[in-house]
């Protein structure tokens, strides 16, 4: 069954175009990665089905809703959790007070004048702590952390709203590279757990080869290649335009690495 | 209607159209470069007509020549520009990297300071300005006298802006206004020498506010007042236009002068409201105003400057809590008359500094116009006790019910935008509220205000009253302190921290921050109710500006960063005004000075220096 299928995505920025008839479909438990030089339009079609930016033709289809152009916090509550580039948090709140707070968005309780919020939820959040291995952290004010820790609870906040697609803008950006992997895999072991669809875009040709079920290249705005980490790596177009020698060789040991 | 008329008309609205844009276009440059919103900017344009009104007459003593007429409109200019130079070596370029709420403050500073230091110069009486030589008569046009001095000023402002084409396009320095207005960081990292470049700015701003006031003193004459007044129009020209750019200035100010000049024949008397209507048209279509650009989103989330960890009360604050609450309980029992007055405007003053904090610390929204709603809720209190014959108690249920109304109203714009854009939209629909009630003389009593607004029988005695009112605050402070705790409360927090995010998890920010200011509103409102029966009386100044920076004060004093730091402000911020107003003529540039003082030396104010003085302990949990 499909759970998010993208038609036809085209966008225009002036005389540039960002997107031009992009289309995908993503399954419940898949990871999906969208590659591509910078400038190719990665981010413009993830803003597209996160509902960040609407597209000027095309379809967002959610399992069988249409989702095109609705603003992310009705994304947000069909089922779509969403991380970004830089790591958006709640400076001033502590590492289980950022989660509480997406629990209680989750749970339509934003507006309520009587209860406590430090005291809503807290089981909730930290087991979902426990999940991204931040449970011990869970007291600190999250400013405090590393950044990759900061990118796990940004998982655990996007978890909350129960998703089942997860939207990550390049996951591992900004991260030690030995957190990166980390990040993947625990990002990985969720989706299947859970059946949540991953759609993610990558500059870390390790993350992307070694987890992603699926691969999409895309080079000024348009699909030049889709299909299994194989046929992506095997693909002549792929290798002159984007991934080169090294990013081939890149590949390769990512996939030892992971698979033996 | 007559032809020659509506040209009169039109062209009588073209020349203040090209007044307020020479003005805002210095306003509007200084933005750009220094992201800061130069109150004394009204200050400039004040000192430019004062300076004018001194120096023009001597001059014209010499000889009666328009050459030296206009030498003298140009020399006061400059002087004016040379005090904007003082303003940024000794104040802004201290303050260019602390937030906009404290930077507005400080040059707020500035225009109380000036207010006196003019009243101490020139005197209390208005002072009327000499004619220019040679543009004295009156121009025939399709049968209608037009003064020819206005005339010229029409094509003052075409050429202020052909002049600063020029500047921005063809020199070193108009170029870098320009990239320093795009991109202040990417400027200074190309190595470009920043100070001077501000200073510059600074100066060429503030010559074109002091020209904008010189220039007028063949029409109106210099006075006190005309810095706040000036100040709203330019604002608000400047918002319409887009902030940082000079030929939206210009459109914004075609736009208002034309409004205004057939405004006044269709709706004379609301004129004001008729450019909020435009204001607030162009910002629902257009948040950044006709040609403005959004703010470049900051490169790293910064640790918003506000409430942070909202602590719950320890055993020392628990007590001091209820002594604090005890003590205004058994207040009347042995205070003097006089001092249960300062007490009760305190706890009245507490609550509304509460709930602007409540907008300010905990939600992030800076509401410059926060006095607002304290009037309006007084004058809704008021009239209906003295128009209607309504007694004391319902009254005071209308008084928040007032507050709440005009808050969603003017809220439901206010929201569409952030940062200093919503502070300066706060500033504009306040200053609307006080041109109604200053302007609406029939029912609201115009500058004079209303009297008799008592209390019914059984709380006439001002022990009776204090207990109300002690009541009320206590009880609405209490109300919005939990609500700051309350899952509400934190979604105002969150969205602040950072809306992308709120967003993402499913909060509409919009409508929370609307209902956030509507609390706020009704809170403030409910103040205004109480201080309307405490004082029986209220005037157009409970919804001025000043009352506005006084609530920013008290909050800056106490500390935006602590729950309860706001109503310690309000207490040592009214107590201190209350010792010192009496004691000198000039209060107002000791309270400007202290203003500016608080910003650059005690940001984190009283309840910042108590945390301190408490340690910073983690945050507890049940």
């Amino acid at each position: 069954m499909t759970l998010l299928r993208v038609e036809g995505l085209s966008k225009r920025f002036g005389g540039v175009v960002a997107a031009r008839d992009v289309s995908f479909d993503l399954g419940p438990g898949e990871m999906l990665a969208i590659i591509g030089p910078n400038g190719a339009g990665k981010s413009t079609t993830f803003n597209m089905v996160g509902g960040q930016l609407r597209p000027d033709s095309g379809r967002v289809v959610l399992e069988g809703a249409e989702i095109t152009g609705r603003p992310p916090r009705a994304v947000c509550r069909l089922g779509v959790g969403r991380t970004f580039q830089v790591a958006q948090t709640f400076l001033s709140m502590s590492v289980a007070q950022n989660v509480q707070m997406a629990l209680i968005a989750r749970a339509g309780r934003t507006r309520d004048l009587f209860a406590q919020a430090d005291a809503l939820y807290r089981d909730g959040a930290l087991a979902l702590l426990d999940r991204v291995g931040m449970r011990s952290e869970a007291d600190r004010p999250i400013g405090e952390l590393a950044y990759g820790d900061v990118k796990r609870v940004e998982l655990a906040v996007a978890l909350a709203a129960s998703p089942r697609l997860l939207l990550m803008d390049e996951p591992t950006a900004g991260m030690a590279p030995r957190e990166r992997a980390g990040l993947m895999q625990l990002t990985a072991s969720i989706a299947r757990e859970r059946s949540i669809g991953v759609l993610f875009t990558e500059h870390d040709m390790d993350a992307v080869f070694a987890h992603a079920d699926r691969i999409l290249v895309l080079v000024r705005g348009e699909i030049i290649a889709a299909g299994t980490p194989e046929e992506v790596r095997a693909d002549e177009q792929v290798k002159r335009v984007y991934l080169g020698t090294t990013g081939h060789r890149a590949a390769l040991r990512a996939r030892k690495a992971t698979h033996g | 209607m007559d032809p020659g008329f509506l040209l009169v008309q039109s062209l009588s609205g073209l020349a203040s159209a090209s007044s307020l844009f020479v003005i805002a276009s210095g306003l509007t440059l200084v933005f750009g470069v220094t992201r800061i919103v130069n109150f004394a900017h009204g200050s400039f344009y004040m000192l430019g007509a004062y300076i004018a009104v001194t120096v023009v007459p001597w001059l014209l003593e010499l000889d009666r020549s328009p050459w030296l007429f206009f030498a003298g409109v140009l020399l006061s200019a400059l002087a004016v520009g040379l005090l904007g130079v003082a303003m940024e070596l000794l104040l802004l370029r201290r303050i260019y990297k602390v937030p906009e709420l404290f930077q507005l403050l400080a040059t707020f500073g500035v225009v109380l300071m000036v207010q006196d230091a003019v009243l101490w110069i020139w005197g209390p009486v208005d002072i009327t300005g000499p004619r220019a030589p040679g543009l004295r008569h009156g121009v025939e046009i399709l049968d209608q006298r037009f003064p020819a001095y206005e005339l010229f000023l029409i094509f003052v402002g075409p050429a202020v802006l052909g002049l600063l084409w020029l500047l921005m396009h063809r020199t070193r320095f108009g170029i870098l206004i320009r990239a320093a207005t795009r991109d202040r960081e990417m400027v200074g990292a190309l190595g470009v020498n920043q100070a001077l470049l501000f200073t510059a700015t600074l100066f060429l701003g503030a010559f074109l506010a002091g020209l904008g006031g010189a220039l007028q003193i063949p029409r109106v004459s210099a006075s006190a007042q005309m810095d706040l007044s000036i100040i709203t129009e330019v604002f608000v020209v400047t918002v319409i236009g887009g902030m940082g750019s000079v030929t939206g200035a210009f459109l914004a100010a075609l736009l208002i002068g034309q409004l205004q000049a057939f405004g006044v024949l269709i709706f004379p008397k609301i004129t004001l409201v008729l450019v909020f209507v435009l204001m607030a048209a162009v910002l629902v279509v257009k948040p950044w105003g006709l040609l403005g650009r959004p703010e470049p989103a900051a490169g790293r989330a910064a640790l918003p400057e506000g409430i942070l960890h909202p602590r719950r009360f320890g055993v020392v604050e628990g007590t001091i809590a209820m002594l604090a609450v005890a003590t205004a309980f058994v207040l009347p029992l042995f205070a003097d008359a006089y001092t249960l007055k300062v007490a009760t405007e305190v706890l009245v003053l507490a609550l509304a500094a509460f709930s602007l904090n409540f907008l300010v610390g905990n939600g992030g929204i800076v509401s410059f116009g926060h006095a607002a709603y304290f009037g309006l809720g007084a004058y809704a209190a008021g009239l209906l006790v003295t128009r209607l014959g309504v007694p004391m108690e319902p009254a005071l249920v209308a008084a928040p019910l007032a507050g709440a109304f005009f808050a969603a109203l003017f809220g439901f714009f206010v929201v569409r935008l952030s940062g200093i854009y919503l502070a300066m939209l706060t500033l504009a629909f306040a200053q609307i509220a006080y041109a109604v009630c200053f302007q609406w003389v029939e029912v609201t009593g115009g500058d004079n205000g209303v009297v008799g607004v008592w209390p019914s029988p059984w709380a006439a005695s001002r022990q009776v009253y204090f207990y109300v009112v002690a009541v009320c605050a206590v009880a609405g402070i209490a109300a919005m302190r939990h609500v700051i705790y309350a899952p509400f409360g934190a979604t105002l927090r969150a969205a602040r921290d950072s809306e992308v995010r709120a967003d993402a998890i499913g909060v509409d920010v919009r409508t929370h921050r609307w209902l956030g200011f509507t609390l706020a509103g009704a809170a403030a409102g409910l103040a205004g109710g109480l201080y309307a029966f405490s004082k029986g009386s209220m005037d157009p100044t409970l919804l001025g500006i000043p009352t506005s920076v006084d609530f920013l004060a008290m909050i800056l004093l106490g500390g935006i960063q602590t729950v309860m730091g706001p109503v310690i402000g309000a207490a040592a911020f009214h107590s201190i005004k209350d010792v010192f107003m009496p004691l000198t003529d000039y209060w107002r540039f000791f309270l400007g000075a202290s203003i500016i003082a608080l910003v650059l030396i005690f940001p984190r104010g009283l309840g910042g220096a108590y945390g301190k003085l408490r340690g910073s302990r983690p945050v507890q949990h049940a």
